[in-house]
């Protein structure tokens, strides 16, 4: 029990090293072994979670073994990390399904990539160790550009080459704020620097160098200019992971540094960041109302979710930490949903154009079911898990301010507004395209991967405890640090001010 | 007063040094060329792995020579590196120059001399034994430039490498003896000495010594302004000779350069620093932006080549224990990682013709995508992406410029390394994206090795026993030239 961290982490490594030596014709091996493979880490890392103390806000399954120097190979959840662990190990199977029929080139290294990417993201949520996080956090843009260059459409070069350089950019900075901490802190432990105090206009530059990095793997706006294009080059299965889980590792970064380590300046640019956050929940949700594509326009609804997410996480309440962080996992199981579903009439017509499609329901009911749910979840619905993450997040902004809590209601009708577009105009209307008269409702395969997600969006809509039992205590132990820091900052310039 | 003590300290040269001498004989008394050529490589590895193995047994700190050459554990880093350099581009010469018909003894032998020229150098500690170890080593390499002496573009390598190298030996020269003449000695530790004198630190005549040698130094390890002869010298010399320029005599020059700065002039590290801040910058941004119009994968590695020299001196601007470390750690790094990609150039040949254009990688991931990986591998590891080793040599030298609040430096060599990024992953894109060109010949087995090795090297840096022995050794070693400051 003792490493389960480390064998999840690794399981899907050595699942890539497996296929790797695999005959290279053996394409049906290869999927099943990924396949295996990513069922049993969600296996594993359900153990985890039953294990898992909810009661307690400290780290648990700690493994701390010696590494380079001063640096630690030292792993932990939290319940802050715990549900993206399972959230990662729940979407990867998905994904290996989804790329049953659509991938026949390199089906292979496809798999090998995606176990890869798997590693690499499970470590950035467990990583207790700066640099370790680091590691993972960039270690996984190279199996991505490979996979979204490689496998992906027409503009796959430019769409891979952008998301890369973009997140590399503003990573790089990161990496020099984590020297400068190291230098403050003298180490670079997670748990440590997490109690150590930084002053105040040292947290300032280490807090624009990580909100850097965090805003365009988030994306925020006006940094989100990348995900569109790396949505739409991307084959499905890579949306899905961009989508559910890689745009996560942003807000994440936010609840593990920025807002726990850099409270102060946290308090000072939260105006900033709900500035950003209601641009990008207004005005990328009006960008989605003239998509043509339909990746493109769920890309931009992403970014106008993640909007409400870093509203919540600044508004450093309670509620609004609880809601960031349901937000991000109701919206990792809607949106990848809603890309698989644009996957699956992809992969029978070839062309993501909304023009091209119409009166779908006629052919395929089943279908039209399903994107309704997800579609009625991306909207926010109550009775779907997208309500709760929104309502929470509103609820805290409105009391952190009320302007902007009114601002991003909006978003809220204008999501309504571009998700029922486009489902009009993909499902309903008549079915008058001549090659969509033979179209094919959902197989078993799909159904298969499809039914999970609408059970998990409706029951999390109707009964969110199970998630929001499980970080409430940290959440409660992180919003009570970041307000006694205030407090502390407050009293010292009080007695400054006094003197 | 040659006794067996001096010896011991000067095995590793004395090997190297009776080796070039004994293979010169063996090479000129035997008939059949290429056999000779042959055989004289193979006992040349022999003598490196010698040598090798005489630094690596090595220890404590020892000077000889009334203080002019010194044994330490810095110096058996940079030797250990050097000679595993050395060696391993030696090792990837046959099959290219059998080829070229010039494998001939010659060849060795004055990588032989050149190698004891770069060993001098790592142990120079005197003006004088600086001067002789790197003229050795850029006569040597000035030959071997212009090895291919039927090739226009060779003979034009070794000649344009000839002229500005003399140039750059004498300004160095110059500068050397104006500090004799402020200082009154040529011993580092003597000129240390003279020149913590409070009067010194305003002294014209010191800085205008020190700038000259700096010029001189910085020619050497191709740091921009003094950089314009790499691109046409690695790509007019035969590849083989390119992969040894690119690797060795770089960081020989970097030690010079290292133990000059922090034993000698220590007292006015100020005005060094800022000298090596702007070559650092200039070199990390030319590197960044030169590197990306090119087409021939020599001089893309050339301008990569200048990019990294300025990402190492990162560490020396730094001027701590912590940055030399890094300096070191970083050359040992760019050493393994630069020979992997010479053997993947090495590999690129079409029949009997190697070639050596970006475009002819098209593809290469479907016809080969066990080399296709591995250039992959360097690529990203060249542009300093986590988990694999050049993200470690970044790691390291810029944490302690971080440390010496060297902020502005940071954030332009880590926005320097972004941009470079985009031509590393070019190569990557050809190889992945692109339709398929014509497919390689087979791979030959010593190259392939070495690719593979280097690879490796690359992805299990992150271990603890592989990249934290590097950075121990690597730490000692800083030590021992800049004692805990």
């Amino acid at each position: 029990m003792s490493n389960i961290l480390s064998v999840t982490i690794f399981l899907p490594l050595v699942g890539a090293l497996l296929i790797a030596g695999l005959n290279s014709e053996a394409k049906g091996n290869a999927r099943w072994i990924a396949l295996w493979t990513t069922l049993v880490t969600f296996a594993v890392s359900l153990l985890i979670w039953i294990n898992f103390d909810s009661s307690s806000s400290s780290f648990q399954f700690v493994e701390e073994y010696a590494w380079l120097g001063p640096l630690k190979y030292k792993m932990g959840v939290d319940g802050i990390s715990m549900l993206f662990v399972i959230l990662t190990t729940f979407l990867m199977p998905l994904c290996i399904l989804a790329s049953w029929q659509s991938i026949q080139l390199r089906v292979k290294e496809y798999m090998i990539a995606f176990l890869i990417l798997e590693t690499m993201m499970l470590g950035v949520f467990c990583a207790l160790d700066m640099v370790l996080f680091y590691l993972f956090f960039e270690g996984g843009l190279i199996p991505m550009f490979v996979i979204i260059g490689v496998w992906g459409g027409k503009r796959r070069v430019y769409a891979s080459f952008k998301f890369f350089l973009y997140t590399l950019l503003g990573s790089v900075l990161m990496l020099l704020a984590m020297m400068a901490m190291y230098w403050h802190a003298g180490t670079t432990d997670i748990p440590t620097l997490l109690q150590t105090k930084f002053p105040p206009e040292m947290q300032w530059w280490l807090w624009l160098a990580f909100f850097a990095s965090f805003a365009v793997k988030m994306p925020m706006w006006p940094v989100h200019t990348w995900l569109p294009d790396a949505h739409v080059e991307a084959p499905t299965a890579g949306s899905v992971i961009l989508a559910g889980i890689l745009l996560k590792m942003g807000g994440y970064g936010f609840l593990r540094f920025s807002l726990p380590m850099f409270p102060n300046a946290s308090a000072d640019l939260a105006p900033f960041v709900f500035t950003l956050s209601i641009v990008a929940i207004v005005y990328t949700s009006l960008v989605a109302l003239v998509q043509e594509d339909m990746k493109k326009l769920i890309a931009y609804s992403s970014v106008a979710h993640m909007g409400y997410v870093t509203m919540g996480i600044f508004s450093a309440t309670q509620q609004g930490v609880d809601g960031a962080i349901f937000q991000m996992l109701s919206h990792g199981l809607v949106s990848s949903a809603l890309f698989l579903c644009v996957g699956v009439i992809y992969d029978r017509m070839h062309t993501r154009e909304i023009a091209a499609y119409g009166g779908l329901v006629e052919r395929m009911p089943k279908y039209a079911v399903a994107f309704m749910i997800f579609t009625m979840a991306n909207i926010g619905l109550p009775g779907t898990s997208g309500f709760i993450g929104e309502f929470l997040t509103l609820l805290a902004a409105f009391r952190a301010n009320t302007l902007v809590a009114i601002i991003a209601t909006s978003g809220v009708i204008l999501s309504s507004a571009y998700a029922l577009y486009l489902y009009r105009r993909v499902i309903f209307g008549a079915l008058e395209k001549a090659n969509l008269k033979n179209i094919l409702d959902l197989s078993p395969r799909e159904v298969a991967i499809l039914t999970p997600l609408i059970l998990l969006t409706i029951f999390y809509g109707i009964y969110p405890s199970p998630v929001l039992d499980v970080t409430a205590t940290s959440v409660k132990n992180l919003v009570q640090n970041y307000q006694s820091a205030q407090g502390t900052a407050a009293a010292s310039l009080a007695t400054r001010g006094y003197q | 007063m040659i006794n067996s003590a001096v010896l011991s300290v000067l095995l590793p040269e004395l090997i190297l040094a009776l080796g070039a001498i004994v293979l010169l004989m063996i090479g000129v008394f035997t008939k059949n060329g290429e056999a000779a050529g042959r055989s004289v490589s193979w006992l040349a590895i022999m003598v490196l792995v010698l040598a090798g193995v005489a630094a690596f047994e090595q220890s404590g700190s020892t000077t000889v020579f009334g203080g002019a050459f010194i044994s330490d554990s810095f110096t058996r880093f940079l030797k250990i590196v050097i000679l595993i350099g050395g060696t391993l581009t030696l090792l990837m010469t046959f099959d290219n120059f059998g080829r070229a018909k010039l494998l001939v003894f010659e060849y060795p032998v004055l990588v032989l001399l050149a190698t004891l020229g770069m060993l001098m150098m790592v142990s120079a500690n005197d003006l004088i034994a600086l001067y002789i170890g790197l003229e050795l080593q850029s006569l040597a390499l000035y030959v071997i430039a212009a090895f291919n002496r039927d090739d226009v573009r060779s003979s034009e390598a070794g000649l344009k490498y000839f002229v500005l190298g003399a140039l750059s030996s004498g300004m160095l020269l110059y500068g050397a003896s104006i500090l004799y003449g402020v200082t009154g000695s040529t011993s580092y530790a003597n000129i240390a000495s003279a020149a913590s004198l409070p009067e010194m630190t305003t002294n014209i005549g010191l800085t205008f010594g020190l700038v000259f040698v700096l010029v001189g130094l910085a020619f050497k390890i191709a740091a921009v302004p003094f950089h314009m002869w790499t691109p046409d010298v690695y790509q007019g010399a035969p590849t083989p000779v390119t992969a040894f320029f690119a690797g060795a005599p770089k960081i020989a020059a970097m030690a010079l350069l290292l133990r000059f700065t922090q034993a000698a002039l220590p007292a006015v590290a100020p005005q060094w620093q800022q000298i090596v801040i702007f070559i650092s910058i200039a070199s990390m941004v030319l590197g960044a932006f030169a590197a990306i119009g090119q087409n021939n994968i020599k001089r893309l590695l050339a301008y990569s080549s200048i990019g990294h020299v300025g990402f190492a001196l990162v560490g020396l601007a730094a001027n701590s224990a912590e940055g030399t470390a890094g300096v070191l750690i970083y050359l040992a790094i760019y050493v393994a990682m630069t020979l992997g990609a010479f053997a993947c150039v090495l590999s690129m040949r079409r029949g009997d013709r190697y070639v050596e254009n970006i475009s002819d990688l098209a593809g290469l991931a479907r016809s080969d995508l066990t080399f296709a990986t591995i250039l992959a591998l360097l690529m990203f590891s060249f542009a300093g992406i986590p988990p694999l080793a050049g993200f470690w040599a970044k790691w390291y030298v810029f944490l302690p410029a971080i440390k010496a609040g060297l902020y502005p430096l940071s954030v332009i060599g880590m926005v320097s390394s972004v941009i470079s990024a985009y031509y590393y992953l070019r190569i990557v894109k050809i190889m992945f994206f692109d339709e398929p060109a014509e497919a390689f010949a087979p791979r030959e087995g010593r190259t392939f090795a070495v690719m593979a090795l280097s690879a490796a090297f690359t992805v299990i840096f992150v271990l603890p026993f592989v990249g934290g022995a590097v950075v121990d050794a690597a730490s000692a070693a800083a030590t021992a030239l800049v004692p805990g400051r």
